[in-house]
């Protein structure tokens, strides 16, 4: 329950993983730890392979998406990570969201010419999130470099932000 | 001298699928699965159990013969009801003849005759009847087995699957999903890297499961699928439309006599099974001096159909789309369940999946041959082979409001975990209720609620003071156990489990005491099965001296007195009686121990002058 999921497959803790590299850990592993590769051995040896085998299973599940890594590193490294606020709305977008809200509103009274505004605010949103996936992805490599708090600080930043987006793109998935 | 001697500890593991209609049971053979024959000479054994009228058990095609006898004292399709309660089948009962005895809750009881079983004990008598199968080809007793179920099982259906295999008196090594089994079948590891879709309708269910193939390893991407889809609700319209046809025709309503409605079901079945191989079929039923005949075209067929075929689309869709793959890169596509043999299914598929599907393995019997893998992969004479699979729902608990928070998602590789820290929200509260359920939808009521843990034994102290962990691990068969400790002491905390559906440990307990009576006759029918085996051994090493030149040295008394002896292994062969068979076995034993040594000591000179031996 307290395994490290870096250690537990090799690796320095890192937020820029090699994929190719973590499938063959996970693997190769997977063939060391699987239950059904252990049947034959003493009940206390089943029973160690089974809880090695469900961590195996969680560290690559989690370590394999950029996000819950980040997500689990930042837990680690003992930084909050409770859900964001309203007050965590990136201002820029405030008046965005006001019109996306508004644009919604008239759809559901049953207004279909919100429709092509709603698109294109999903176009914008999906550019956003883009972006923001950049701006992480060059924050990984410098906390990798560097191993510096301020970085993660920034990550979760990112984070949070990512998610707020994420949730608008949700918003803005209407049938046509 | 004869006589062969058989190892000890050559316990066998077989693969048991089973299914909706139809149950197989399959071992390795060597290198290669092979599915087992009854004594009938069947490979399927029906999923079919009737209670006779002299009170006893049957099950596979002597109970199938009871359906149209004896139908209120026979039962099929009892899958459908395995790990459920008696609110989730109301839709069922309106299909399938099942007479669930009253004062049935969260365990569903169903009435045979004069007696009551719970389906766990119904599936019990299939899997005996497999066992028996399996020990009579074998030679041997069998009391390990892998069992498959269907991908999307839950919890509950999974544990009363196995509850079933231990009233049975075998030992459940491992729970397979149908479709993953399917694939470990075809043998698709031949192929070092690749996509491998998996189309499974069977009976009662509908999976489909996407895999990745690494080199011997098949991880299962992601699962989808739908519990109440199958052969059997286009078993059911062609029945409803037969039936309202037969009534405007005979001016007569058939549909309460349950002897007349299972021999127009079997009729209906012949049809659609025809279907498949000719463009035009007959549907004909006779009952009671009147005969029913009426022309079926698969053009009409596929019209009726089309609209479930439709149905397994959508699961398939969800499940590329949770893998994160497109059609154009699934490699292969495997068919599994004996609906798969309908053209329209088969083009549906490939329409959808851009590719041609597998069919070159019996659809019938490809989850029992992969299950039978799966058992050699655990008894460790399959090697460089390994499943990865998934949970096909995701796991959550109950949170104030009756919000579902979820811990282990679906399409999650097992073994899975999730821990989760609890608090008290009263000061001097001593226990602490966790409600655990399955599905992916937000609300704890639209869920299905697994089963309610009580963490007993909290010491009184101020709220939210006590820090209680809790573990939820789901195995490699896909069933869920909760472990709690107290953070601050380290000591592990009291669970009391309440089941939603199913069986608690005593209730198995106690049906496996009451099947321990049937033991006897059991264990005779193996013992029979074993001396038969021997005597095929002795019979055949006899028959082989016999061209043996240390034969022709025997005067005529003693080659007439082994003749002798062989025709009285001969006659008892068949009996039911072990002791006899065993009995005469050492006769022919003692008859030809002189001819044995005389082979023995030619063979021991031969060595000695230096020939090579």
């Amino acid at each position: 329950m307290t395994a490290d999921y870096f250690a537990f497959v090799g690796l320095q803790p890192a937020l820029a993983l090699d994929l190719k590299d973590l499938e063959k850990r996970f693997l190769d592993l997977s063939r060391r730890y699987h239950p059904d590769l252990n049947a034959r051995k003493p009940a206390a040896e089943r029973e160690a392979a089974l809880e090695a085998s469900a961590i195996l299973n969680d560290a690559y599940r989690t370590l394999r998406e950029p996000i819950a890594r980040a997500m689990y590193l930042l837990k680690r490294e003992g930084f909050d990570i409770g859900e964001q606020t309203t007050k965590d709305v990136p201002p820029e977008l405030l008046e965005e969201v006001f019109e996306l809200n508004m644009a919604l509103e008239e759809l559901k009274d049953g207004d279909t010419d919100a429709l092509p505004q709603i698109a294109a605010a999903r176009e914008r949103f999906l550019a956003s999130r883009n972006e923001v996936d950049g701006e992480i992805a060059a924050k990984f490599a410098e906390w990798d470099a560097q191993h510096s708090r301020d970085t993660l600080s920034a990550i979760r930043g990112l984070l949070n932000r990512r998610k707020y987006i994420s949730n608008l793109i949700e918003k803005t998935n209407v049938p046509d | 001298m004869f006589q062969i001697e058989f190892g000890e500890n050559d316990d066998k593991v077989v693969g048991i699928d089973l299914g909706t209609t139809n149950s197989l049971v399959a071992w390795m053979n060597l290198t290669k699965p092979e599915v087992l024959p009854g004594e009938d000479g069947d490979k399927l054994v029906p999923s079919v159990v009737s209670l006779t009228t002299d009170g006893a058990i049957i099950a596979g095609n002597a109970a199938r013969k009871e359906l149209i006898d004896h139908p209120d004292r026979t039962i099929y399709s009892v899958k459908r009801l395995m790990g459920r309660g008696v609110a989730d089948v109301q839709d069922e009962l309106k299909l399938f003849p099942f007479r669930i005895a009253e004062g049935s809750d969260s365990v569903i009881q169903v009435r045979l005759g004069e007696k009551t079983f719970t389906p766990p004990e119904v599936s019990a008598f299939v899997l005996k009847q497999l066992k028996k199968n399996a020990e009579a080809a074998l030679g041997a007793p069998v009391t390990k087995a892998v069992i498959t179920v269907p991908a999307y099982f839950n919890d509950a259906q999974r544990q009363a699957t196995r509850d079933a295999g231990r009233i049975a008196g075998l030992e459940v090594l491992r729970l397979v999903n149908e479709p993953t089994a399917a694939a470990l079948a075809y043998g698709l590891d031949k192929r070092k890297e690749g996509i491998i879709a998996v189309y499974d309708l069977g009976g009662g269910t509908f999976d489909i499961s996407i895999l990745r193939l690494h080199d011997g390893i098949f991880e299962v991407l992601a699962t989808n699928g739908d519990t109440h889809l199958g052969g059997d609700d286009i078993d059911n319209r062609l029945m409803r439309i037969a039936l309202e046809d037969i009534q405007s025709e005979w001016k007569e309503d058939i549909s309460h006599s349950g002897e007349a409605v299972q021999t127009l079901r079997r009729d209906v079945i012949a049809a659609k099974e025809a279907l498949s191989f000719a463009p035009v079929v007959h549907l004909k039923f006779s009952w009671n001096g009147k005969s029913y005949d009426r022309e079926l075209t698969r053009e009409l067929f596929e019209g009726l159909i089309k609209d479930i075929v439709d149905r397994t689309l959508g699961p398939c869709r969800d499940c590329m789309k949770d893998a994160g793959v497109t059609p154009e890169q699934i490699d292969e596509v495997v068919m599994v369940g004996g609906s798969t043999r309908i053209p329209l299914v088969r083009s549906a598929v490939e329409v959808l999946f851009r590719a041609r599907p597998h069919t070159e393995l019996n659809p019938d019997e490809v989850v029992a041959l992969g299950a039978a893998v799966q058992a050699g992969i655990l008894s460790g004479t399959v090697e460089n082979q390994l499943l990865l699979d998934v949970t096909p729902l995701s796991l959550g608990i109950e949170m104030y409001g009756g919000v579902v928070s979820k811990l282990i998602h679906r399409n999650s590789t097992i073994p899975a975990s999730a821990g989760e820290v609890f608090t008290t929200g009263v000061d001097g509260q001593t226990n602490v209720l966790i409600h655990v359920l399955q599905g992916e939808r937000e609300l704890a009521k639209d869920c299905r609620s697994l089963a309610r843990f009580d963490l007993k034994g909290i010491p009184p102290m101020p709220a939210g003071m006590a820090r209680i962990e809790v573990r939820f691990l789901i195995d490699a068969n896909g069933i869920l156990s909760v472990t709690a400790k107290d953070a601050r002491t380290g000591q592990e905390q009291s669970i009391e489990v309440k089941p939603s559906y199913g069986l608690t440990d005593e209730q198995v307990e106690a049906m496996i005491e009451a099947s321990i009576e049937h033991a006897q006759e059991d264990l005779d029918a193996a013992q029979v099965a074993m001396a038969r085996v021997d005597a095929d051994g002795i019979l055949a090493a006899v028959a082989k001296a016999q061209r043996d030149a240390a034969y022709d040295g025997l005067d005529g008394e003693e080659r007439a007195c082994i003749e002798a002896a062989i025709r009285e292994v001969q006659a008892v062969y068949h009996s039911d009686d072990h002791e006899k068979i065993r009995e005469k076995i050492d006769l022919l034993n003692e008859v030809t121990r002189g001819l044995a040594e005389t082979m023995m000591n030619t063979a021991v000179r031969g060595a000695l002058r230096g020939t090579h031996v």
